[in-house]
């Protein structure tokens, strides 16, 4: 029978593990709270035609963050035909909570009682068949991790689905009762009866949304409600929230045999956490794992990382022998001129570089996944709350930085954690500023033309972009619609656990697949684009591959090469066609400038124009280019997923203003310290807007924010009274 | 009035209410916070903020803005 289960369940409960178990799907799943982004769905393997929704966690049905939405409004107004809600039965009470509310929904529902091996590692266990009588639904214990009672679980909830036995909710206590059927007398016939519960449980609790929704029945219960308030001395959410954890409670001691002395034991987890998150050495360890990270993925000096020596090795591979036999291949069989330059310089140079860079990528995802399946995650981010908050954003903006210095999209992507909106959009808007995976072959191409591959360019380039985030944590909530109050940071950190090698290798895989996607569709796009305009002359003559001068690129750079003379790109209209393309996607620009410079294959670097690099610009300048083209506006792919954050196209565009004015602005000022250092004179026109940047920049810095001031003088006035 | 804010690190605190309003307050609602439980402060961030407790056996890590809302015996 077809139909529709929904997997609902705290964050961090094995919900994706879960969805991947049952669905074979490739599912990214990691150990920091909120990995799954959206709903997404799959079919059951051997359940005909059944279909499982998987949902981001949340801990309540009065969700206030985005992601907490879209599973509230998936499971009241999707009407799944039945939801699997997993708890995690190491954790059981407050997975209990969660539960009691979606039993109130009226939707056929099965508990999926998950972690039960650990459990009984510990010593201590759960009397399933008790606690469904006690919930009045079918209770499973499974571990998903090793697949232990899941086909249990599917036969249950099919069977759930097809019967439509609903829950009808556990009751709260005689006082609250009393209010929850008024309020569903009052609602009759304004929501769906089986819900009916669920709504007046809601107004009961004077949930905002629910009582924007049914103003009339609200008003009405709030009245009501006063009484009850008055004799607890206390406010209906707050009353509501100790029935349920009461009511669990006891649910709880009848049911679940604790392991002996489980309070504040040394468990490895502690043992690791009181090391990793210790007062002193904590900011150490985490400094030094970034460190290791950024070895491993790219070197520092004369060390070579193991994603760079992979990256140059098929990178080698696809200049020699697949691009010689390429080219041989097409003159022993006539292929034409224009031909043989499109597969050359579109396909072999283009896209040939994008996938040679693939190795390095796929070792930057690998750390990042083990990173998140261990549980470091939420420490880093409990490690380095503080500094954020400093400059107006949270400890959780630090995950999708993270994230992002691998790719910008999932790292735009994963700012759906964080509840507050200003937040939110702030990290949203600033995540690219981090260099990116394909960001690095531009610092390895600056590096290695203008500063003799010196470590100090990479080094410059992470931490400009961690100053920029900052600061631009302080700049854009002066803004009005980033104003308000900071967000609060309340995050469960899971206990720390082994890698498991198929949730890491899935999302290594997952997210390398997404860049090879992109390279065969987009970047190959562009790359014939670009090989089209710089081929052809204005009236379509072609006259020979990439025979740039003359070529209608050549012309557009031209025009717009004026905006960037100040930065001490002289007239070399070749940057600037490059740092287009990087819209398209920033590895691109250095596969483009070799197109542009005749080069047929270019390694991932651009090694082999690096000495016509160096002859064009000033090292000054060649910072400035680099500055310029780590913090503007981002790959097209990634503006995209901003705007999915941001909501409109308006804000997205203003976001993408500012990201380029804050990147000219400060690729002026490195080019004027750059050139004082150097000895070198830099333009006049330069200077000038370099001033004019400092300044600037140190007023928004400085300048009082005007939303503090108006916040601050509200609580003053209302402390006064 | 004392608060969670105050505890100190290795105690153990009854929670007797919640203030504040809004998210926040439902956030520690949901995450199990409640009038009665206890609350053992287990560490501090390296830079003195958040902080990690243990509520309901499992770890929840709050800022001293946040802890400064729950009022504690």
């Amino acid at each position: 029978m077809p139909c529709t289960i929904a997997l609902a369940g705290n964050p961090n409960c094995g919900k994706t593990t879960l969805f991947n178990k049952l669905t074979g799907a490739s599912q990214r799943v990691g150990n920091w709270p909120g990995v799954t982004i959206d709903r997404k769905t799959g079919k059951i393997r051997g359940a005909d035609g059944a279909e499982l929704v998987d949902t981001p966690g949340i801990y309540s049905l009065s969700p206030y963050s985005p992601e907490e939405i879209v599973t509230r409004n998936f499971l009241l107004e999707g009407n799944p035909d039945a939801v699997i809600n997993i708890v995690d039965a190491t954790n059981i009470e407050r997975n209990l909570f969660l539960t009691l509310q979606i039993l109130d929904t009226g939707i056929p529902t099965v508990v999926a009682l998950n972690m039960m091996d650990t459990v009984r590692k510990n010593g201590g266990s759960v009397n399933a068949q008790k606690l469904s009588e006690k919930l009045g639904c079918p209770v499973i214990p499974i571990s998903a991790l090793k697949s232990e009672g899941v086909d249990e679980l599917v036969k249950a909830a099919v069977a759930a689905a097809e019967g439509g036995l609903r829950p009808t909710g556990l009751p709260l206590g005689d006082g609250i009762e009393r209010l929850v059927s008024s309020a569903e007398e009052t609602i009759s016939g304004k929501v769906p009866d089986e819900k009916k519960r669920w709504y007046a449980v809601k107004l009961v609790e004077l949930d905002p949304t629910v009582s924007e929704a049914l103003p009339e029945a609200a008003a009405k219960l709030k009245e009501e409600c006063a009484e009850l308030e008055k004799e607890y001395d206390d406010s209906m959410d707050s009353i509501v929230s100790d029935a349920r954890y009461e009511l669990i409670g006891t649910i709880v001691s009848d049911t679940v045999t604790r392991p002996v002395s489980e309070e504040h034991t040394d468990t490895v987890s502690d043992r690791i956490d009181r090391i990793v998150t210790h007062r002193i050495a904590g900011i150490p360890i985490f400094i030094g794992v970034l460190g290791a990270v950024f070895l491993g993925v790219i070197g520092f000096g004369d060390f070579v990382g193991i994603g760079t020596y992979l990256t140059d090795w098929l990178n080698g591979f696809i200049e020699n022998p697949i691009g010689t036999s390429v080219e041989e291949w097409c003159a022993d069989n006539d292929v034409s001129d224009p031909l043989t330059g499109l597969i050359m310089s579109a396909f072999i140079g283009g896209v040939g570089a994008v996938i040679g860079f693939l190795p390095q990528m796929l070792v930057l995802f690998l750390a990042l996944c083990i990173l998140e399946d261990i549980g470091y995650m939420a420490r880093a981010a409990f490690v380095m709350d503080r500094v954020f908050r400093f400059f107006g954003l949270s400890g959780k903006s630090f995950i999708p930085v993270l994230v992002g210095t691998g790719c910008g999209v999932p790292g735009i992507m994963s700012t759906r954690t964080i509840e507050s909106d200003r937040d939110r959009r702030i990290t949203a808007m600033t995540v690219t500023f981090m260099p990116c995976g394909a960001k690095l072959p531009i610092i390895a191409l600056i590096a290695g033309a203008l500063f003799d591959n010196n470590g100090f360019v990479a080094l410059f380039a992470y931490a400009l972009g961690i100053v920029v985030i900052l600061m631009s944590g302080i700049i854009l909530k002066k803004w009005k619609s980033l104003a308000g109050s900071p967000a609060p940071f309340i995050m469960e950190l899971p206990p720390y656990h082994l890698p498991s090698i198929l949730n890491v290798i899935k999302g290594t895989l997952d997210r390398g697949w997404a860049f090879v996607k992109k390279a065969g569709t987009i970047i190959l796009l562009a790359s014939v684009f670009v090989w089209f305009l710089a081929s052809y002359d204005g009236s379509f003559n072609y006259p020979g591959a990439d025979a740039t001068t003359d070529s209608i690129l050549q012309s557009i750079g031209e025009v717009i090469s004026i905006i960037f003379q100040p930065l001490g790109w002289e007239d070399h209209w070749e940057l600037t066609v490059g740092s287009i393309t990087g819209l398209i996607a920033k590895e691109n620009l250095v596969g483009t400038l070799g197109t542009l410079f005749s080069f047929d294959e270019v390694s991932e670097a651009g090694e082999e124009y690096w000495a016509i690099l160096a002859t064009y610009i000033t090292p000054a300048a060649g910072l400035a280019f680099l500055t310029f083209n780590l913090l503007c506006a981002p790959c097209f792919a990634a503006i995209g997923a901003m705007h999915r954050e941001l909501g409109t196209w308006k804000s997205t565009g203003m976001a993408v203003a500012y990201q380029c004015m804050i990147a000219y602005a400060i690729a002026s000022i490195v080019y004027v310290i750059g050139s004082f250092i150097d000895g070198t004179s830099p333009e006049i026109s330069g200077i000038v807007i370099a001033v004019i940047s400092v300044v600037a920049l140190v007023y928004l810095l400085v300048s009082k924010d005007p939303f503090m001031t108006k916040a601050k003088a509200a609580r003053r006035e209302a402390v006064a009274q | 009035m004392k608060t969670l804010k105050d505890a100190k690190i290795g105690e153990t605190v009854k929670v007797s209410k919640i203030n504040g309003e809004g998210a926040v307050r439902q956030h520690l609602l949901d995450m199990g916070i409640t009038k009665g439980c206890d609350v053992y402060v287990r560490k501090v961030a390296p830079l003195g903020d958040p902080v990690e407790i243990t509520v309901r056996g499992y770890e929840l890590t709050l800022r001293k803005s946040e802890a400064e809302i729950v009022e504690v015996e």
